[in-house]
């Protein structure tokens, strides 16, 4: 058989689009050990803000609560950011005996993992999904959702950016579940305090590394702030992109929805400074937070942890103080009893202080509202923010009866 | 008359001007990368899918120069294109050359596996979310053109992918050497009785598309965040264009890059959610009703 040039491009397509997840095979669970998958993004726009760091605090997790007279075992696989590679492993793994699934960022993957976990009654806990829907009109009796969401990150910046005159808003948005949330909830406060929004754009997602194209439209359509309703690299390249065309010199201001830490890390200070952003963590932000970082850093091969691998750290921690509290082989048996337990207890670790987890899925803590330190007043590796203000955990998040999930009537 | 045109257009006239003169910007990449394809497929026969891990090394160069020697965004320019285009001559020494003999696909497999190996070592080395590269100092600000505020860094990009693609197109065309390596791709065993090293010619050549994907990687990094996945977003995109210009026609890819920057840029203001998808649209009609591509000889 011979192949022409263009059947060889066509194959080509081909090759590209067939790299999927290599399966995995794993022995089956022994009795009195818990399995924890750390689902995430290994390889794409995400990985650096959890990836491979929230696989590191999860470890540190399981080493710092010890010997417990049962068994830890952390495995971690790259959902590339597709729902379908997502679900597929999720399900491999639950019938693999995976207690519980920890991380799995990208709100599509998050929303599709949170559906297998509730059809097999296995533990999910999300440090990644931002869309509040996983607390809301998509909850699920096995669901939580640990540190932050769409409506948190809403109310923060954008309710921040309200207050001090930005009335009118445009939105770039990625095109997919998660900026779809973002921008949905950030529009309710907008227009809640008398704002308008002037337009929107959603960009097809993650295939778009050029925006100038959006913010020259944002700009034009005289809005005073843009709404960037989306993360990862491509917030860093409208950051970096809404410099170079001079539109934040010329009035207009960026609202970065979502932004942590690596991404400020990414841009540099030079360019980043300035920004007002919403985190739930941040490494140096009590003695509590700067011990947990101390003893995790030497496992981050460098980089500082951000509210998501912390989150990691936070959630993992107390769920194997439900798993103690009720027993390995009580535990294994239903995601919706070890959720329920983990609800009943209250939280308590270094990265995220005194908190508990509400019936629809939604752990409370306090959101942070940062802006981001110049240059000058920066004085050591990732002293990157300055604290603005605090939402205490009872106000961070939406009120419980708003969110329309089944869970809150039942 | 401005309001009868806007009207028409849906849009206000300035905002379209500015999206076409965004457009020839992006365009600019597509060409210079595209551009690279060409020279490498149109004389070597090489699929060449390494060639997104070769722009995306490029904008590495250009910061690791700055990180660790010190060495500034023209000096890169430089300097950059030399490096990776030599990483280049030693890919097509150890593994490229062994596949001239064999059918397309064992090529694109090769640099397919291979673009996929260096971005991953890239992602160990440096995360995935990128590192900050500035605009030199001689090129930041911009200027108001009434209708739109160009960063002069922008036009810049222009200028220069239009140097590189005159030049390539006019050093393949109009010059002795060129008219060697056209000849080589030919009757390569009548070109090597002439005296003429063709093995040395070829790898260089391959030396020559990759610092082309070099340069527009050097050209990028200010402008994109520098992370590994930089390439691989856009490989595709210029492979479209490729096929839409025609295999191996060096002045198809250059004209069909700009061209389909400039309809990609339309995509944003009209349907913003089928500016990922519209090139490939276009692609599909062109193979259609021209199999051999605009610019390709059938």
């Amino acid at each position: 058989m011979s192949f022409t040039r263009r059947s060889a491009l066509a194959a080509s397509a081909a090759a590209v689009a067939t790299l999927g997840a290599a399966p995995l095979s794993r022995a089956r669970a022994q009795a009195n050990s818990i399995r924890i998958g750390v689902l995430n993004d290994m390889s794409g726009p995400y990985r650096d803000i959890s990836g491979p760091y929230g696989v590191a605090c999860t470890k540190q997790a399981v080493a710092e609560f010890g010997a417990q007279g049962f068994n830890v075992e952390v495995i971690n696989a790259d959902h590339q950011n597709k729902p379908d590679v997502g679900a597929g492993l999720a399900r491999q793994w639950y019938d693999q005996g995976v207690d519980l699934i920890l991380d799995v960022p990208t709100s599509s993957v998050g929303l599709a993992v949170a559906q297998v976990a509730a059809e097999k009654n296995k533990a999910y806990i999300n440090t990644g999904s931002a869309t509040s829907d996983l607390t809301g009109s998509q909850c699920k009796p096995t669901t939580i959702a640990w540190m932050y969401d769409t409506y948190m990150l809403a109310k923060s910046t954008g309710g921040a950016m309200v207050r001090t005159g930005g009335d009118s808003w445009f939105f770039i948005t990625a095109d997919y579940a998660f900026g779809h949330a973002l921008e949905r909830d950030t529009t309710g406060f907008v227009k809640a305090a008398g704002g308008e929004v002037k337009g929107a754009v959603r960009y097809p997602f993650p295939a778009t590394s050029d925006f100038s194209s959006f913010l020259v439209q944002a700009q034009s359509s005289r809005a005073k702030v843009i709404g960037l309703a989306n993360a990862g690299a491509d917030t860093v390249n409208c950051i970096k992109q809404a410099a170079e065309f001079g539109i934040t010199r010329r009035g207009t201001k960026l609202a970065a929805l979502l932004m942590f830490l690596a991404d400020v890390h990414a841009l540099g200070l030079q360019t980043a400074q300035g920004l007002v952003l919403t985190e739930s963590f941040y490494w140096d932000l009590s003695d509590r937070t700067r011990a947990f970082t101390r003893r995790v850093l030497p496992h981050l091969n460098g980089a500082y942890p951000n509210m998501a691998s912390a989150a990691n750290y936070s959630a993992t921690l107390h769920f194997l103080k439900a798993v103690k509290d009720m027993g390995v082989a009580a535990a294994k048996v239903s995601g919706t009893a070890i959720v329920d337990r983990m609800k009943a207890i209250p939280c308590d670790d270094d990265a995220f202080g005194p908190g508990s987890i509400r019936v629809d899925g939604r752990k409370l803590c306090p959101s942070y509202l940062f802006e981001v330190k110049s240059p000058a007043e920066s004085k050591a590796p990732y002293d990157y923010y300055k604290l603005l203000g605090t939402t205490p955990a009872g106000e961070a998040f939406r009120p419980l009866n708003e969110g329309g999930c089944s869970l809150v009537h039942a | 008359m401005l309001d009868a045109i806007e009207a028409f257009l849906g849009v206000p006239a300035p905002l379209l001007f500015g999206q076409l003169l965004l457009g020839l910007i992006n365009g600019a990449f597509y060409a210079m990368l595209s551009l690279g394809l060409a020279v490498i497929f149109g004389l070597l026969n090489i699929i060449n899918f390494t060639h997104g891990a070769q722009f995306m090394m490029g904008a590495f160069a250009a910061w690791m120069l700055l990180a660790w020697a010190g060495l500034g965004y023209w000096w890169a320019l430089l300097l950059s294109p030399l490096i990776v285009g030599f990483t280049g001559v030693i890919l097509e020494k150890l593994f490229i050359s062994r596949l001239y003999k064999l059918d397309h696909l064992y090529g694109l497999l090769l640099t397919l596996g291979l673009g996929l190996i260096i971005e991953g070592v890239f992602r160990n080395e440096f995360g995935s979310s990128g590192l900050p590269y500035r605009i030199p100092d001689e090129l930041q600000g911009a200027w108001d053109l009434g209708f739109m505020f160009m960063p002069i860094y922008r036009g810049w990009v222009v200028v220069a992918a239009l140097f590189f693609c005159i030049a390539t197109w006019l050093v393949i065309e109009k010059t002795r050497l060129g008219a060697y390596l056209r000849a080589a791709t030919e009757r390569a065993e009548l070109v090597q009785a002439f005296g003429i090293n063709v093995p040395r010619m070829i790898t260089l050549t391959y030396g020559a598309g990759v610092a082309l994907a070099a340069v527009a990687g050097v050209l990028a990094a200010p402008i994109y965040s520098v992370n590994p996945q930089m390439g691989s977003n856009l490989i595709i995109v210029v492979f479209a264009v490729v096929v839409i210009g025609g295999m191996g026609s060096i002045l198809g890819s250059i004209i069909t890059g700009f061209g389909l920057g400039i309809v990609e840029g339309l995509t944003k203001v009209y349907y913003p959610e089928a500016s990922a998808t519209v090139i490939f649209v276009i692609m599909a009609i062109v193979l259609l009703a021209r199999p051999a591509g605009l610019f390709g000889r059938a």
